[in-house]
């Protein structure tokens, strides 16, 4: 039983049918409740509890049809175009689905019809045999209250003042009246529940554009098992893409278990691919993490990034296909599979002085370069991540150290260069501007030094070892 | 007695490509401007498709060293080769590769936290025909990782190299030359003041079937190497890895 505060005082929000036997009911305090039924379970109610528990159940029956959606506060809807033969037949594919959710613990009803309203209204109100054929809709509709069409309340107290408590007694009225008196809804209701109208749903996986999914008649809880139904799918899939002309760059395998959970593991590529061995052993790094647990009866496979796979260029005039090399893109994979994008970087000119920033990085292997690398200034072979204080004896006011003690170790400066001052960009931080000093010391190092702004009155600037020359 | 000569010249021919000096094939041979240097090597070539090993000590060699690979790279991705340069604790700054001869976005840098990773991608790109270079900042690596890496350059063709910044050890290493670059004071370009051309220290240590030696090297971004022969040529055999006088060495041994 659930219970929720409401005006100080607890009252009961829902309750099992157990409970309800005893007399109980929803709007009851429950501390009368108590006083009944002194072994009574009260759990609190939280707002958004239920259809929390609804989308759960949602993407848990996503192993029966590959769109679910949440009807109402208590319904849930499947697409079963084309699942129920997988089961043997309508009539075994539903009691499947309701052994299974009474397994968990749950109440629950099913029909099947040919719209989902009518599904939704037989589901909650039908008495008789629950799957539905298309021309028998209209007849099965009928005895059924005015309620399972789901009206706007005003339309239904009018109908039940009206009398006409039941679908049969107005469904086959003519409709100027209907809709002069009860509204275009009902007329609309009507239309949906018969297929006369379309209706819409909101699914709660969407469902990716390149996908392709495998059940399992047996629960797989080996990894080879698990290789197959991966080597599968990827052949079909691939091969789909291939037809279109197209690559995948991302790819996700689900593989929902038996117990509800779902696992699942990401690759991506770094040019659009429809090559089965590779993406098998891009996946394949990653495969051990998969936890089958007691088996794992459905897989699927999506690529929700799928570009147009340019037709593979054979370069035959210049010596090497540079990032365009098939297998570049094929190691780039898998080092990115195995170490995460992170790894890899690559980078373009920016047309920015300050010397971090004097380049940008690329996550786009095919981008080019828009202005050209610079050449004009010296630059160290060798930066250090973070520039580091040094001691120097410098004659003012813009001379080159004499000396400089870095790591205790003391240089003589025999050449230098410089300086060129880089200011910092001011719109985006303030700070002092750098002076740029190229420094060759007796023992033939060069080193990067720069003295971070101007000498003043008070205190002379610090100096700082920003790289290495070769 | 000349027969016999040719005799062993000719088995000597015959040894070579078993041990990972493959003749390039006519359209891949590459000038890599090392002039007299290359002379050290077997047949007067540059290894290309081999696993060069080179060695620093100090944050300056370490420089040096990167510049000497740099401009080792430019050649051999001339027409359009991609590089990869893979590390853990890279320092490298791309836009001043340029300087090199290299374009910076075709490098792509591999970034990863343990060696362990790095050696296992190192093998990875090796292996990879697409790929003009491999660069690897790996510190340590046993006998057995760097023959993997042999055995995939020596089916790939891509040239690696290794860059060995302050190893703690100095085992055999299943590489195709040792070299170790080291930063020499530049020389004043006439009367202008101030820093020359990069100039280094190039010695290589160890090099199957050739004649190790010393050279000075200067680069120039414009006409390139400029190899002057040094007065020393090193005799074989090479002193034990524990006198070996490298910078840094002895505190990174004590570190270690």
């Amino acid at each position: 039983m659930l219970s929720a505060k409401d005006h100080n005082r607890v009252v009961i929000t829902a309750a099992s049918p157990e409970a309800e036997k005893e007399g109980l009911f929803p709007g009851m305090v429950v501390a009368d409740a108590r006083a009944l039924l002194p072994e009574l379970i009260v759990v609190e109610d939280k707002a958004g509890r239920e259809t929390r528990l609804l989308r759960g159940l949602g993407e848990w029956s996503i192993r029966f049809a590959p769109i679910s959606a949440v009807d109402g506060l208590d319904g849930l809807i499947l697409d079963a175009s084309g699942c129920a033969h997988l089961w043997g037949g309508e009539e075994p594919y539903l009691k499947e689905i309701l052994k299974r959710l009474r397994a968990i613990g749950y109440h629950v009803r099913g029909a099947m019809a040919d719209t989902m309203l009518a599904a939704g209204a037989i589901a909650r109100y039908g008495k008789g045999y629950p799957i539905i054929a298309k021309d028998n809709q209209a007849a099965t509709l009928g005895p059924l209250p005015c309620q399972a069409l789901r009206l706007e309340e005003a339309t239904t107290e009018r109908l039940q003042q009206l009398g006409l408590a039941r679908i049969h007694q107005f469904i086959s009225m003519p409709r100027g009246a209907l809709r002069r008196r009860l509204g275009a809804q009902l007329l609309h209701r009507l239309d949906q529940a018969l297929g006369h109208a379309e209706e819409s749903l909101e699914p709660i996986c969407p469902v990716e554009a390149y996908a392709e999914r495998l059940p399992c008649l047996e629960p797989i809880q080996t990894r080879t098992g698990i290789e197959i139904a991966l080597q599968r799918l990827l052949n079909q899939l691939c091969g789909r893409l291939q037809q279109e002309g197209k690559g995948l760059r991302t790819a996700v395998f689900k593989g929902y278990r038996v117990d509800g959970k779902m696992e699942s593991i990401g690759i991506s590529t770094t040019r659009a691919t429809h090559q089965a061995n590779h993406l098998f052993a891009l996946f394949e790094i990653r495969l051990a993490t998969i936890e089958p647990a007691l088996g794992i009866e459905l897989f699927i496979l999506e690529a929700p990034k799928v570009e147009d796979a340019a037709p593979a260029q054979t370069t035959l005039w210049s010596g090497s296909a540079g990032l365009e090399d098939n297998g570049l893109a094929a190691l780039l994979d898998r080092l990115v599979g195995k170490f995460g994008a992170g790894a890899i970087h690559r980078y373009l000119p920016e047309e920015r002085y300050w010397p971090e920033r004097s380049f940008r990085e690329s996550t786009d292997l095919r981008e080019t370069p828009s202005t050209a690398w610079p050449t004009d200034r010296p630059r160290p072979i060798q930066l250090l991540p973070h520039p580091e204080p040094i001691q120097v004896t410098a004659p003012i006011p813009d001379y080159p150290p004499m000396l400089f003690r870095y790591k205790g170790v003391l240089h003589k400066t025999a050449k230098a260069d410089g300086p060129e001052r880089i200011e910092r960009e001011w719109w985006t931080d303030a700070g002092p501007h750098r002076d740029y000093y190229t420094v060759e010391d007796e023992s033939g190092g060069r080193y990067w030094l720069f003295r971070s702004g101007h000498y003043r009155d008070d205190h002379s600037p610090q100096w700082f070892i920003h790289g290495f020359f070769a | 007695m000349i027969a016999k000569r040719e005799l062993i010249r000719q088995l000597q021919e015959e040894l070579l490509p078993l041990q990972g000096f493959r003749p390039p094939t006519p359209g891949a041979r590459v000038d890599m401007g090392l002039g007299p240097v290359t002379a050290a090597f077997p047949r007067g070539e540059f290894p290309t498709g081999a696993v060069h090993e080179l060695l620093s000590g100090s944050p300056e060699d370490g420089a040096a060293t990167g510049g000497f690979v740099a401009a080792l790279l430019a050649p051999l991705m001339r027409d359009g080769g991609i590089c990869l340069w893979i590390g853990t604790r890279r320092t490298v700054f791309p836009p001043a590769l340029k300087r090199f001869g290299i374009d910076p976005d075709k490098i792509v840098f591999v970034d990863l936290a343990r060696e362990k990773d790095a050696i296992w991608a190192m093998e990875e790109a090796l292996k990879c025909e697409g790929l003009a270079a491999v660069v690897g900042e790996i510190r340590d690596l046993d006998f057995t990782a760097s023959r993997k890496l042999q055995l995939a350059v020596e089916k790939s063709r891509v040239t690696g190299f290794l860059l060995r910044h302050q190893p703690r050890s100095l085992g055999t290493v299943a590489a195709v030359a040792r070299w170790r670059v080291g930063g020499l004071a530049s020389e004043p370009e006439g009367e202008m003041p101030g820093v020359g051309f990069p100039r280094w220290k190039v010695e290589l240590l160890k090099v199957r079937n050739g004649r190790p030696g010393e050279w000075i090297a200067e680069w120039n971004n414009e006409t390139g190497f400029k190899i002057t022969d040094h007065e020393q040529t090193i005799c074989l055999p090479l002193l034990p890895a524990s006198q070996n006088r490298l910078v840094g060495y002895s505190q990174a041994g004590a570190a270690g």
